[in-house]
């Protein structure tokens, strides 16, 4: 039973670590911009920093509703007609990550080039 | 038409997991298929009323509401299902040793019931509320064939989630109900993580480093089977640090408190005839 406690207590712990680490990270992340129009990304392919948290921010330019996808790197949006959503990317290592939009994947698909 | 029903198939086939699990818990409680049906139309009216709202939860909380509010409802579903296993985990000895009088098998409904209904509801709520938008839209831009993309996604999903309820029940009985309590904390584990992914996104918590690992190649999370594990168990292709945190703290959190609600309804049954016998 003490073992149990100490890997609750270090899982705590853990999770408190966790908080302030965000608080420690405080600097603005850069940010890259990206549209849909069309149910097209503009731009298809987007190049980041690697090992950097990034902003993203998507316009909606259509008159329909949009979900913004990457099974790559893990997000998900629902990106309302004629509207703008921020969605945080990263901190990723090198490579290229697809993202796509789930409600138009036939033409809704870019590419993120983290390098 | 194909699109369609793929996109519905891909969101009713999540609930459809999750419920299948729930019901399958459930099992031998009574009013459950009442419970069953009333939470899969609470979610229903939840979810059209969220695509209505939607446009006002995304502006809540300085642009992320959409996330906070998913893992709010993500999170809402982790409690309900904590409060299950560790109620299972007390009453469970009990109603095997069948002590249970009348009184108390009336109360033996009581939480199950509540967790169906609350669990059922919050996941189609969730995936619902994808479908009403992407209708929305797709009525919108004018494509054909929606009501039969709605059915056959729909059937689909709903058949698969079938195919998992029956399998489930033929496990033995003797170890149905582990079985179902092990795939309700890795249900849990799962959903946290996926909370945590949310918050992540919001930027409200750090991501703790880079992807823990690429198993992308191996399982990607876009097939099928990938899809599947990621709802039941949380499988992720390439999970963030804290995620894989919030996954073990979860089951870890859950697996410790069964312990101690079985250990401490153990004692409360074996000191009763004890008493008896010194006094």
């Amino acid at each position: 039973m003490p073992h149990r406690i100490s890997i609750l207590v270090s899982v705590v712990l853990a999770l408190a670590a966790m908080g302030t680490a965000r608080t420690a990270v405080a600097a603005e992340p850069p940010s890259f911009r990206l549209a849909i129009v069309n149910h097209r990304f503009q731009p298809a392919t987007l190049t980041i920093p690697a090992n950097t948290k990034v902003k993203l921010v998507v316009e909606n330019r259509d008159a329909t509703p949009e979900e913004f996808e990457s099974n790559d790197f893990d997000r998900e949006k629902i990106i309302l007609p004629n509207s703008r959503a921020v969605i945080f990317v990263g901190p990723l290592p090198p490579g290229r990550y697809r993202f796509f939009g789930e409600f138009n994947p036939a033409t809704a698909q870019g590419v993120l080039r983290v390098e | 038409m194909l699109a369609i029903a793929l996109l519905v198939f891909r969101e009713v086939l999540e609930a459809a997991l999750i419920v299948s699990i729930v019901a399958a818990a459930t099992r031998g409680v009574p009013r459950r298929g009442a419970a069953l049906l009333g939470g899969i139309g609470l979610g229903v009216l939840g979810a059209l009323l969220v695509a209505l709202g939607a446009g006002r939860i995304a502006a809540l909380f300085s642009g992320v509401g959409q996330e906070v509010f998913n893992a709010g409802v993500l999170l809402a579903a982790v409690l309900m299902i904590a409060w299950h296993v560790i109620w299972m985990a007390s009453h469970g000895r009990a109603l095997a040793m069948q002590m249970q009088d009348v009184g108390k098998s009336v109360r033996t409904g009581a939480s199950p019931l509540t967790v169906l209904i609350a669990v059922v509801a919050l996941a189609v709520l969730r995936e619902g509320s994808e479908v009403v938008l992407f209708l929305y839209g797709m009525l919108a831009g004018g494509a054909g064939h929606l009501s039969a993309g709605l059915a056959l996604g729909l059937t689909a999903g709903v058949t698969i989630g079938l195919l998992l309820y029956f399998g489930l029940l033929r496990i033995p009985l003797r170890h149905f109900f582990g079985a179902t309590n092990a795939l309700l904390i890795l249900l849990a584990a799962g959903l946290t993580a996926d909370a945590v992914a949310f918050l992540v996104q919001a930027d409200l918590l750090s991501a703790l480093g880079e992807p823990l690992w690429d198993s992308s190649a191996l399982l990607s999370e876009h097939s099928l089977p990938g899809q599947a594990l990621h709802v039941l168990v949380g499988y992720s292709a390439r999970p963030a640090p804290v995620q894989l945190l919030a996954w073990l703290a979860t089951a870890l959190l859950l697996g410790i408190g069964m312990r101690i609600a079985s250990k401490a309804a153990h004692r409360t049954h074996s000191a009763s005839p004890q008493r008896a016998m010194t006094g």
